[in-house]
């Protein structure tokens, strides 16, 4: 099962344990799709269009786009 | 504890502390909220800052002051070094303490603050921002207010809430990442800058002294440049290459917003401040001062706002900002996007026609004439306004 993103299947994927929660993506996010707390970050599925803005501006490379489709 | 406050302000940074602080001075109730354990920590920023910048918040104090500047080092991608020596100090802080340091400003002054308190939603009564959700020790909860004053930095999601578009674009963020090393031998008093695609594209590399010859090493990248090649493997070259083998204390990642302040910093029942509200100088990268300018402006109007019992009042918060700092900061934004377009040649030459001024004779001034021949842009004016 792929995750959904509000454009069809979930491209975005935050790499597990490699964030530093900077805030650097929810930032340049135009649709508030990411959200973070002190030390937990996540898209939220129903926000994203997959438009990767995040991935390029991740400072550490932990945002990827995967286009496969990010399974559930 | 009650849930009714006059005034909630989100995020205990520097622009949080002061609108609590200047609200609570006006005797009006306040809850400062934030999310982190800790005030003050992880620390994600260069830490420089000029003294005057500083001075109007808080007197100076050796325990937050770990270094005291007096000279810039620029250097061009060829390798031209130009050193300024300028007239006004500037200091590289240590922010851990120095936030922790201007909360308890605001504690003095009579505000509560709560750590770990995770805002994620705003309440609203006939389209007015009256309140937050939070989430407290696993517990969520709310909190009224009259005015919610949003200081939540770069991340700041409070504003979109209340539908002020705060996001960037991701060209102007400047992505950035930053190493505490020790063992590092450089002047402890000069901030020293490296430009060039090669370090630093669209940006620039600092490495700024810290006591105990330890120092901040980092870069900001444009977004659009972080596309091709990022933030951190800038920094793995440089260090591969200039400090090989350093004990790094800390590693942090951080965005800048390297624009103008948004167009509109309020909205009924809320205000944005510091790097929330894009209060942060567009061409330097420098947030604190203008995030306390901000901060302290904002909590004085909503202190007024209440007592005047007087709710649009706070809506002349945009153009106080506009007229203090915000017009400034468009200016900045003009040469930013001068600057950060000039190519390596153009840095090499204004480097190496400064160079050729004796040192007796280097000033802002010739360096202005220098940048001018080169450039009609008013290049000098970086230097006024990196700290």
């Amino acid at each position: 099962m792929y995750r959904q993103a509000k454009t069809g299947k979930l491209l975005i994927e935050i790499l597990p344990g490699k964030c530093d929660f900077c805030g650097c993506c929810v930032g340049v996010c135009p649709e508030d799709a990411i959200e973070l707390k002190e030390a937990e970050i996540s898209i939220i599925d129903s926000l994203c269009t997959n438009c990767s803005k995040c991935v390029w501006s991740c400072p550490i490379e932990v945002i990827k786009f995967n286009k496969e489709g990010v399974l559930a | 504890m009650t849930d009714i406050f006059d005034i909630i302000v989100v995020g205990a940074g520097p622009a949080g502390s002061m609108a609590a602080r200047f609200a609570a001075e006006q005797g009006v109730s306040v809850l400062m909220l934030e999310k982190d354990r800790d005030v003050g920590y992880p620390v994600r920023c260069g830490e420089a800052i000029s003294k005057k910048g500083v001075e109007e918040f808080i007197p100076l104090d050796e325990k937050w002051i770990s270094s005291k500047i007096s000279k810039f080092s620029l250097n061009s991608p060829d390798g031209t070094e130009v050193v300024i020596e300028f007239n006004d100090s500037g200091f590289i802080l240590e922010r851990r303490i120095f936030d922790y340091e201007l909360a308890k400003t605001a504690a003095n002054a009579g505000a509560l603050i709560l750590t770990r308190a995770y805002v994620n939603g705003l309440l609203f009564d006939d389209n007015r921002v009256s309140g937050v959700k939070y989430e407290f020790r696993g517990e969520q909860k709310e909190a009224r207010a009259k005015i919610v004053i949003g200081a939540d930095g770069v991340e700041s999601r409070i504003g979109r809430w209340a539908g002020i578009e705060t996001f960037t674009d991701f060209r102007d963020m400047e992505c950035c990442v930053q190493v505490t090393a020790s063992n590092i031998k450089i002047d402890p008093g000069t901030l020293y800058f490296y430009f060039g695609k090669n370090v630093a594209p669209g940006g620039y590399f600092w490495v700024f002294p810290k006591a105990g010859c330890s120092a901040n090493i980092g870069l900001g990248i444009s977004g659009y440049e972080g596309k091709k090649k990022s933030a951190l493997s800038y920094l793995n070259d440089f260090m591969e290459k200039n400090y090989p083998e350093v004990p790094v204390l800390t590693s942090i990642a951080g965005g800048v917003p390297s624009i103008p302040t948004l167009k509109k910093i309020s909205a009924p029942g809320i205000l944005l401040a510091g790097d929330a509200g894009r209060q942060v100088n567009p061409l330097s990268g420098g947030g604190i001062a203008s995030g306390m300018i901000g901060g302290s402006i904002a909590g004085r109007i909503a202190g007024e706002s209440i007592k005047l019992n007087k709710p649009d009042h706070i809506l002349t918060y945009d153009n106080e900002w506009y007229e203090r700092i915000g017009k400034r900061h468009e200016i900045y934004n003009r040469l930013k996007n001068g600057v950060y377009n000039f190519d390596d040649e153009r840095f090499n030459k204004i480097a190496k026609s400064f160079s050729n001024v004796s040192a007796d004779k280097r000033s802002l001034g010739k360096l202005f004439a220098i940048a001018l021949v080169n450039h009609p842009l008013l290049l000098i004016d970086i230097m006024k306004v990196f700290i």
